[in-house]
């Protein structure tokens, strides 16, 4: 080869092309030998094992779908298990007319609208060849056996048990593990098709969906031999599938539908968190609904009636209500004040009953309108004075209020296993230029200390607050799920999840001196709760408050008999038990249920009672306690 | 670049004059070429109409699409081949700078980006855009250079190829990215690469593939690979497509069941029929005789296609239009490669039978370039 030539030789070029032209030919020719061989294999050689494999196509491969895992109380007590269901199906392919096929099957039992056009949704949807299609599910005993009749004259029709999810404890508990329902086609698309090839149900909401891929298991599968019209001869083989696995929640059944009761005839939520472990041992919402509606598709009219409720009991108030928190952070409050050393435990405030700042007309008022006359931060947060704390959020200012409100969770859902929980509001300077456009005005400082103006908090974020308060700045992130079993019974680890930082204050008595405020407000002889301290054999600790659902104008009063129900105050209630050796924390919220002392903490008295006298046995029932009080751990992380 | 003509040298050329008066040349259309592609996709649509469940909306879809692509053909063959040389670097660049874009702003499904979504234009995938620029710009880059390239000038020529086939991988879409890969390296070879090049770039790929395996390929990617060597391993998933499609095609036997009667097919058995599968659905209904027609149309087509290649009067027009010949090959080879169970899933139609767009237009729009180039031929005496 001449490697020297500095200039183009079309004809030697042209040649090098042709040649290489005919060498690609003959490698086509090749690979072309070799597809037309392969071909030749299939179609001629091995022709008569696919003309057996393809007759009727007789063999059959049909997935067996797991069995979703249960869910258990932290006593055992079954909270979602898997019942047998009977459906009448329809196989496309065996089927001659459809339209036919159901007006036959409409003589025989009851078809409706909604049965009919779900059918049609589902028959004209993603579908593997020779998939049964429900027609209508949950038959009655009687519908079964008209059908057994009756079967010859439907070829591709069939009877057929499946599993479907239960919920035993019906309403009660509905917010806190959601439900399963039908996969959707939207939902077909993002799941694994193989893994899910035989499943009918999905977890839509709550610890069901959040654990869906812990509850589903693994598909198994069956190879069948079938005749002519599709009915199993004998299995040839068979993989069995994997159950999913089971979840124990933290939660106790018994304190759960005791809250319930409590809260009955009330729109509110009540969140119970132990908080030594942050493990929720109550989460209630009411009103509520029956899961078990939803997880063979909910028929038009019982959902419209759940839609159009003015209670809204589709929406988890304890999750996604977002409220003013009210005089309920004031005990926060507090602490940022004496651990910023805007004011120590000495420091007074002349109460006459409103506050004003200097080159402002507007009064900022008391809820005692005569006034709480001098307090110091022990009475303020005893009989919850407003005055003192708009002049320590006034001092303090919102950067140090906002600053403490984050380390107690505020503005962020720190659930492990609890998604749906929303985010709530923390106020702040960046956050109002942001969301308003406006700057930060002093007034937004005194509405923010008394827990009214833009903050907004959930209930759970409200008792995850309580507890963190109650460990004395020790965090534990609210959960759940305190066990996960596999199908042999073993636990199966979970990755442990980021916690935020502990709070540590500069002088660590603060805690005790909050607490023994917070104890005042249930047992003092000013305190706004003591009504529901009363009589109790054990000491706790508490805050009340009020969250303006209306704003009242400048001079005008508060009147809740003169305002329609729906604009009255919600009432609030935080507090744990027992104060030397908090086992439980409790956020209460009722809606327009007035003050809080007066609705909102009695009911967090009967979670106490049931909890510790009856169902957790730490207190017998005379107030003796059954186990040594341990220290709290306070080691820095 | 200096527009340096050849043409001139070029031996045989005058006889071409006698047939410049004819309707074809006029009309710049190879009758061959067009009568091949026309029997091709007229036979397709009644294939695809057994596939598809009797549907004749997706055969009338199917047609226009089909009228709409042999436009398109026509439209390109009316451009001289130096428009496309001019262009070829342009093409390229802006190929270059919609595949980033996809990367950036793309929309998509099921984890891959490939389309783009310009305001006034039609969503549109620039991979197939690339399919035709890729060629072009290779062509364009070794065309002026003395061939067989130099060294330097191959390390040139797989940056320009390398670029986008990164690019797409990243999208992620290896059967697109391997084709424009292939249709790079078929203008290399062409080119009169040396053989000691063409070792090299085989031990390289060689030992490229397990960095492959760990580094590049997503996990759907890994489990076809392990699917297509050992299908029973997921008989309810990607297994099912190769069993089903294997079943269907040994069935057809020799002759086959006939038309509408492949009891595979029409009974829904066969996933993706009137698609990547549609092979499947001719070898049961036609059988090995029907398979053979077919891919002696498709050899008939390549034959032709390196002719008008080698006939070509300069560099740049054999050079592209050698690579598009046999990255159509690919297409044919994957394709049956694949439904027969010799090669792994990878989703690559059977070009102008499989329903479908995209590939229809481009593929049209190749053979668009390869009439113009038989048909613009430069009137020179020797």
């Amino acid at each position: 080869m001449d490697k020297t030539r500095t200039i183009k030789d079309p004809a030697r070029e042209k040649k090098q092309f042709t040649n290489r032209a005919l060498l690609s030919a003959l490698i086509v020719l090749l690979l072309a030998a070799l597809l037309l061989s392969r071909l030749y294999f299939l179609q001629v050689i091995e022709h008569s094992t696919y003309q057996t494999l393809s007759d009727k196509n007789r063999m059959q491969l049909q997935s067996i779908p797991p069995t979703r895992g249960l869910i258990y109380d932290r006593n055992g007590v079954l909270l979602a298990d898997n019942q047998p269901v009977f459906s009448v199906t329809l196989v496309k392919e065996r089927t001659e007319n459809i339209e036919e096929t159901l007006s036959e099957l409409g003589k025989i039992i009851a078809l409706d609208e909604d049965d009919l056009e779900r059918f049609h949704q589902r028959i004209e949807g993603h579908r593997k060849p020779y998939e049964s299609v429900p027609i209508k599910i949950r038959l009655s005993e009687d519908e079964i056996a008209r059908l057994a009749v009756d079967r010859y004259r439907f070829p591709g029709v069939e009877v057929e048990a499946e599993l479907v999810r239960h919920y035993p404890m019906k309403g009660t508990m509905a917010h806190v593990l959601g439900y399963v329902g039908r996969i959707n086609e939207k939902e077909l698309k993002e799941l694994d098709p193989t893994n899910y090839s035989g499943t009918h149900y999905l977890g839509k909401l709550g610890i069901e969906k959040f654990y869906e891929d812990m509850l589903h298991g693994f598909v198994g599968f069956q190879n069948v031999e079938t005749n002519a019209r599709g009915r199993i001869l004998r299995v040839l083989e068979r993989m069995d599938p994997t159950p999913g696995h089971d979840l124990v929640l933290h939660l106790d059944s018994r304190l759960q539908l005791r809250t319930e009761q409590v809260l009955e005839g009330r729109r509110g939520a009540v969140v119970a968190i132990e908080p030594k472990t942050g493990g929720v041992l109550a989460m209630v919402s009411t009103p509520s609904f029956d899961p078990n509606l939803f997880v063979t598709g909910i028929d038009h009219k019982s959902y419209k009636d759940l839609r159009e409720s003015t209670d809204i009991p589709l929406f988890n108030r304890a999750l996604r209500g977002q409220y003013p928190p009210g005089s309920t952070i004031k005990p926060i409050m507090g602490l940022a004040g004496l651990d910023t050393a805007t004011v120590t435990r000495q420091t007074t405030v002349w109460d006459p009953g409103w506050y004003q700042l200097r080159n402002d007309d507007r009064y900022y008022r008391d809820w005692k309108r005569i006034g709480h006359g001098r307090v110091d931060l022990h009475s303020a947060i005893v009989e919850s004075c407003d005055t003192y704390f708009y002049d320590l959020g006034h001092k303090m200012g919102v950067d140090h209020m906002s600053r403490y409100l984050d380390k107690f969770g505020l503005g962020a859902n720190w659930s492990l296993d609890i998604p749906e929980g929303r985010d709530g509001l923390l106020p702040s300077r960046e956050w109002k230029r942001g969301a308003k456009g406006l700057p930060w005005f002093p007034g937004d400082s005194l509405n923010m200390s008394i827990g009214q103006g833009f903050m907004l908090m959930t209930p759970l974020q409200l008792a995850t607050a309580t507890a963190v308060l109650a460990n004395r700045g020790v965090w534990q992130r609210p959960h759940l799920v305190s066990q996960i079993r596999d199908e042999n019974g073993d636990d199966v680890i979970v990755e442990p999840q980021e916690v935020p930082p502990n709070i540590t204050l500069k002088n660590p008595d603060d805690w005790n001196f909050i607490f023994e405020a917070m104890t005042d407000v249930m047992h003092g002889k000013q305190g706004t709760a003591r009504s529901s301290g009363r009589g109790a054999l054990y000491k706790m600790a508490g805050k009340t408050g009020t969250a303006q659902v209306v704003a009242i104008k400048q001079g005008e009063k508060y009147d809740a008999d003169a305002l329609e129900e729906r604009h009255r105050d919600h009432a609030l209630f935080i507090g744990f038990a027992p104060v030397d050796d908090p086992q439980i924390a409790v956020a209460v919220l009722v809606e327009n249920g007035g003050g809080g002392s007066r609705t909102a903490a009695p009911v967090a008295r009967e979670v106490f009672d049931a909890w510790l006298l009856e169902f957790s046995g730490y207190f017998n029932s005379e107030g003796e306690r059954q186990a040594p009080v341990l220290p709290v751990i306070t080691s820095e992380r | 670049m200096a527009n340096k003509d050849f043409v001139r040298q070029l031996p045989g050329a005058s006889h071409h004059l006698a047939r410049s008066s004819s309707w074809s040349m006029r009309l710049h259309v190879d009758p061959v070429l067009l009568f091949l592609l026309l029997v091709l996709s007229i036979g397709g649509l009644f294939v695809l109409y057994s596939g598809a469940g009797e549907s004749f909306a997706d055969v009338q879809k199917q047609s226009i699409r089909f009228v709409l692509a042999f436009v398109v053909m026509l439209v390109f063959a009316q451009l001289d081949p130096s428009v496309y040389r001019r262009w070829a670097p342009w093409l390229y660049l802006l190929g270059i700078i919609a595949l980033a874009a996809v990367l950036i702003a793309g929309t998509g499904a099921k984890g891959a980006q490939r389309w783009l979504k310009l305001p006034g234009l039609p969503r549109f995938q620039p991979s197939e855009f690339m399919k035709l620029a890729m060629p072009m710009m290779v062509a364009w880059y070794l065309s002026s250079r003395i061939l067989p390239p130099k060294f330097k000038h191959v390390v040139g020529s797989l940056v320009i190829l390398l670029l986008p086939v990164v690019l797409i991988v990243k999208q992620p879409d290896l059967g697109t990215s391997l084709l424009i890969l292939a249709s790079g390296i078929f203008v290399l070879f062409f080119a009169g690469l040396s053989w000691k090049y063409v070792a090299a770039f085989a031990t390289a790929v060689g030992a490229l593939a397990p960095v492959m395996w760990f580094l590049v390929m997503r996990e759907y990617q890994k489990q076809r690979v392990l699917t297509f060597l050992d299908p029973e391993s997921d008989p309810l998933g990607s297994g099912w497509n190769i069993i089903q499609s294997k079943t269907a095609i040994g069935s057809g036997g020799l002759y086959g069941k006939g038309w509408l009667q492949g009891t595979q097919s029409q009974l829904d058995f066969l996933p993706e029929s009137h698609t990547d599968f549609i092979i499947a659905v001719l070898a049961e209904e036609f059988g090995l005789v029907g398979v053979s027609v077919l891919l002696s149309i498709y050899l008939m087509i390549i034959a032709r296609g390196l002719y008008i290649a080698a006939k070509a009067q300069d560099a740049f027009s054999r050079l592209l239009a050698g690579s598009l010949v046999l990255t159509f090959f690919v297409y044919v080879f994957v394709n049956i490669g694949m439904v027969s169970g010799i090669l792994p899933v990878v989703g690559v139609p059977l070009p102008l039978v499989s329903y479908g767009g995209t590939s229809i237009v481009t593929l049209m729009a190749a053979f668009g370039v390869l009439m113009s180039i038989h048909t613009h031929r430069k009137m020179v005496a020797r």
